[in-house]
């Protein structure tokens, strides 16, 4: 398969294209705006000399190519930083200092981002089996009772707001009966069995929510399979009810489940801010909206550019997956 | 059942009826076939032929469609037997063959894959034994290279060798019945010779029945002994082959019959010799794709087309015939070579040459009425008066043979063969002195067909319009055509007038070409048939 290799390769180059555009537009968004952005950063009380010497230090006087050229450089190849007393290395890859804390933005990432992708990947997985499984579900028994049943509760899933469903769950769950602690985030690391005792509510509640799209998307797209001639075909040729589902039209049915999923998880992956306020998750998301209030910039960059590395990577993935699903993808 | 099996027919249909909604497509139909006979089920569409294919398989079952009357197909009756015995006639007793030999195949799986999930339904094989018995039926179909090709996805295949590969789907069981749905509509001339050469040979050797399904009776006369004519639901006329087609007793056979082109028969009235020639091709040569995808559609092609004469351009898809249309048009630019019109190079659309396009239903916008359709050329041209619009578009209507008051109506609401007369009336919109017809006929019954086809002819004789014909179909081709271009993987392989080109073809596509059409009689079909088994062995 000389023409699957050049396929990856081909988007493989694509992908990294895209990052650097992402990079570039969100440098100069957020770089861009106006503010005076070492007011905010030295504080209220800071006399005009002391602001300008901040601004020297942040170099906000440089023009807008040179810093994002220095930004780009932190990143490929590391970079040192003063902070008027002392000199600190920032090793590639370095996406600068927090105005706020002087912490390295790539540290400060580190530490929040197993806390998101642990959420995130669990949840993926469920409202994968619910959505998937629903959706397979209520395609097959068009028109019935069980049918509109499931798709009324789809379609309150998708109208209920996270925290309903997050606190409803803790408050069932944790408070009344009493069969889970209020969850708290322990490391994998730490002990695997607590992190996912501690990790189901969040969970379920993030799952719940995306699951009912899921299930939509599924429902429609295995509607549409199940009118095709090929399922005719195995019909018409004995081939049970379960695996025509099963087998051919889920198959053909997966595409857009595929690339609807690629979105939802880069996207959780820093949207998930109700789910990781509610249950007290210390992630990626709580950290976004407490940098973006305190115009915290370098940290609001390097985390949205993070986020958009989860969502390239998570459709760069999706593709690969089409093409080993489906060689004629290749061709394209 | 209670009579003796020896006697008891293979299929028993007895006043079927099937209902979608409040239409009936099948009313009060009956006939039998006899282990291993083969019946064709002719007609038109709508006539609910491929809806009595279906119901033999109780494939109207949960489709919202009401089905009487009794079938019974290999003995099961069909209309009541549960879902589990209706589920071990499909496929195993009776096996259907469909017309789309690439949508009918999933194209997420491996051919073999495909037959073997068939085959492990209906017996207790291994999967490595079912995967043998794929590879055993898709070589006895004739696909090269069987264990290979077995591994291969469906958009892997040719069209032909999709069908082939159906076809071995069937076999994989050895059913007693084969049901084939216009097998062969979707493929180009000289496959369906293959595919009809196959069904024939298979069906010698296994002895199984056949009940096929075409609009073309041509396919027919190739294919099988007797031929129950269909029209609105019902049957018409009943009998063996050499009888209805030779002798029809009944009114509308007859007509559907005069009505189907005959390849060995010349354009009627030709028209009057004229030495002027009004649009010239030099040198055609197009290309699409780039890096090393690149190819020529059209690679060298030079024509003359001469006032008030029909030059028919002849060849299987892929041989480059549309593009070649296009560019005459002007639609598409040539790589090389131009094209001239009386004398001067031509770039670019224009008004003295027309187009009329294959599909009726998607060359109209439907959300405009016709008349404004038809209007586009004279508002194209800076026609303002709305009232002289209105008028001249009255006119072209009535030239059509529709009503001049058709002008707010809308293309749904025209029937296929009506549509198509829209689509003529808006190429004569611009007065042309050329139109190009891209396969104008071919998504038409044969009796619809006729009278587009008698209308073009019309309209050449009063107006002195040049036509340029192109079409994959040999016989409709003869039936229209002064002259015509053979035309094979983009280049023209023989030209000339139509008489000499099908009389005494000289290049050996061509002779190929003719020796695939479908005989009507069933005589020379067989004469035919053993013709093209010295060809392909010689």
């Amino acid at each position: 398969m000389s023409g699957f290799g050049g396929f990856v390769l081909r988007r493989g180059v694509g992908a990294v294209i895209t990052l650097f555009a992402i990079s570039v537009i969100i440098y100069v968004v957020f770089y861009a705006t106006p503010g005076n952005v070492a007011q905010i950063t030295c504080g209220p009380r800071c006399s005009p000399e002391q602001v300008h010497q901040v601004a020297q230090q942040l170099r906000l006087d440089d023009p807008l190519y040179l810093r994002y050229w220095h930004f780009l450089e932190g990143i490929l190849v590391g970079q040192d930083y003063s902070t008027g007393t002392a000199v600190q290395h920032c090793s590639a890859p370095c996406l600068g200092l927090s105005y706020q804390s002087d912490q390295q933005v790539t540290e400060l990432i580190l530490a929040k981002l197993p806390v998101s992708l642990s959420l995130v990947l669990g949840a993926m997985v469920l409202w994968l089996v619910l959505g998937v499984g629903t959706g397979m579900l209520s395609a097959w028994r068009r028109g019935r009772l069980s049918e509109r049943v499931l798709t009324g509760i789809t379609l309150a899933g998708t109208a209920t707001p996270v925290f309903v469903i997050g606190l409803v769950l803790m408050i069932v769950v944790c408070g009344e009966l009493h069969l889970l602690p209020f969850p708290q985030y322990v490391a994998f690391t730490d002990d695997p069995e607590q992190w996912a005792w501690n990790l189901l509510l969040p969970w379920l509640s993030l799952a719940l929510i995306e699951a009912a799209t899921f299930a939509r998307l599924t429902r429609a797209s295995m509607l549409e399979t199940l009118a095709e001639d090929h399922i005719r075909t195995f019909r018409a040729y004995g081939v049970g009810e379960r695996s025509v589902i099963g087998r051919h039209a889920l198959r053909g049915a997966l595409a857009p489940v595929i690339a609807l999923n690629a979105n939802n998880f880069g996207s959780a992956v820093g949207g998930a801010v109700l789910t990781e306020t509610l249950f007290g998750l210390p992630g990626i998301g709580q950290e976004l909206v407490h940098a973006v209030a305190v115009v915290d910039l370098p940290v609001v960059v390097g985390m949205v550019l993070v986020i958009g590395f989860f969502v390239v990577i998570a459709n760069a993935v999706a593709d690969l997956m089409y093409a080993v699903a489906d060689r004629r993808v290749v061709l394209a | 059942m209670s009579d003796s099996p020896v006697t008891a027919p293979l299929v028993q249909v007895a006043d079927l009826t099937v209902e979608f909604g409040g239409l009936r497509a099948v009313d009060g139909l009956s006939f039998e076939l006899a282990e291993g006979g083969a019946l064709g089920l002719v007609g038109e569409s709508g006539s609910g032929k491929s809806t009595v294919a279906s119901a033999l398989l109780g494939l109207h079952r949960d489709t919202g469609a009401r089905v009487g009357g009794s079938v019974l197909v290999a003995g099961t009756d069909v209309g009541r037997a549960s879902d589990e015995e209706l589920r071990r006639l499909r496929g195993a007793k009776a096996a259907m063959v469909f017309q789309d030999p690439l949508s009918s195949l999933d194209p997420y799986y491996a051919i073999g894959d495909q037959i073997a999930e068939v085959y492990r339904v209906h017996t207790r094989a291994s999967r490595r034994a079912a995967r043998a018995r794929a590879v055993e039926v898709l070589d006895r179909v004739g696909i090269p290279d069987a264990a290979r090709r077995s591994r291969s996805r469906p958009h892997e295949f040719s069209g032909g060798m999709r069908q082939r590969a159906l076809i071995a789907m069937a076999l994989a069981c050895e059913p007693d019945l084969l049901i084939a749905d216009e097998p062969t509509t979707a493929l180009d001339v000289t496959v369906q010779a293959q595919i009809l050469d196959l069904l024939h040979t298979l069906r010698q050797e296994t002895g199984m029945g056949l009940l096929l399904v075409t609009h073309d009776v041509g396919v027919a006369a190739e294919s099988v002994d007797e031929v129950l004519v269909m029209r609105d639901g019902k049957a018409v006329e009943h009998g063996s082959v050499a009888t209805v087609l030779g002798a029809p007793g009944e009114e509308y056979t007859r007509d559907l019959l005069s009505a189907v082109p005959r390849v060995d028969v010349s354009r009627v009235s030709p028209a009057a010799p004229s030495e002027e020639v009004v649009i010239e091709a030099v040198g055609l040569r197009r290309e699409f794709g780039r890096g090393r995808g690149r190819f020529a559609a059209v690679d060298d092609v030079s024509l003359t087309v001469r006032r008030g004469e029909t030059l028919g351009v002849v060849g299987e898809s892929g041989s480059g015939k549309t593009t070649l249309g296009r560019m005459l048009v002007g639609l598409l630019e040539p790589t090389a070579g131009e094209v001239r019109y009386e004398g001067g190079v031509r770039s670019g659309v224009g008004p003295a040459v027309q187009m009329v396009f294959q599909d009726p239903v998607s060359s109209l916008n439907p959300r405009r009425s016709v008349g404004e359709s038809i209007a586009d050329p004279l508002r194209a041209r800076g026609e303002r008066d709305e009232r002289h619009i209105r008028h001249r578009v009255g006119e072209l209507l009535a030239r059509v043979g529709l009503d001049a008051e058709h002008y707010d109506r809308y293309p749904h609401e025209f029937s296929g063969g009506q549509r198509q007369r829209v689509g003529i009336a808006r190429a004569l919109a611009a007065d042309p002195r050329v139109i190009v017809c891209d396969e104008p006929v071919s998504a038409l019954d044969v009796t619809t067909q006729a009278q587009v086809v008698a209308l073009l002819g019309e309209l050449q004789r009063e107006l002195g319009l040049a036509l340029v014909f192109v079409a994959h179909d040999l016989a409709v081709v003869r039936q229209v055509s002064d002259r015509v271009a053979v035309m094979r993987g983009g280049r023209i392989v023989e030209y000339g007038p139509a008489d000499e080109v099908y009389g005494a073809p000289q290049d050996p596509y061509t002779r190929q070409l003719l020796a695939a059409v479908p005989a009507l009689d069933p005589v020379v079909a067989a004469r035919r048939r053993s013709a093209r088994k010295e060809l392909t062995s010689a």
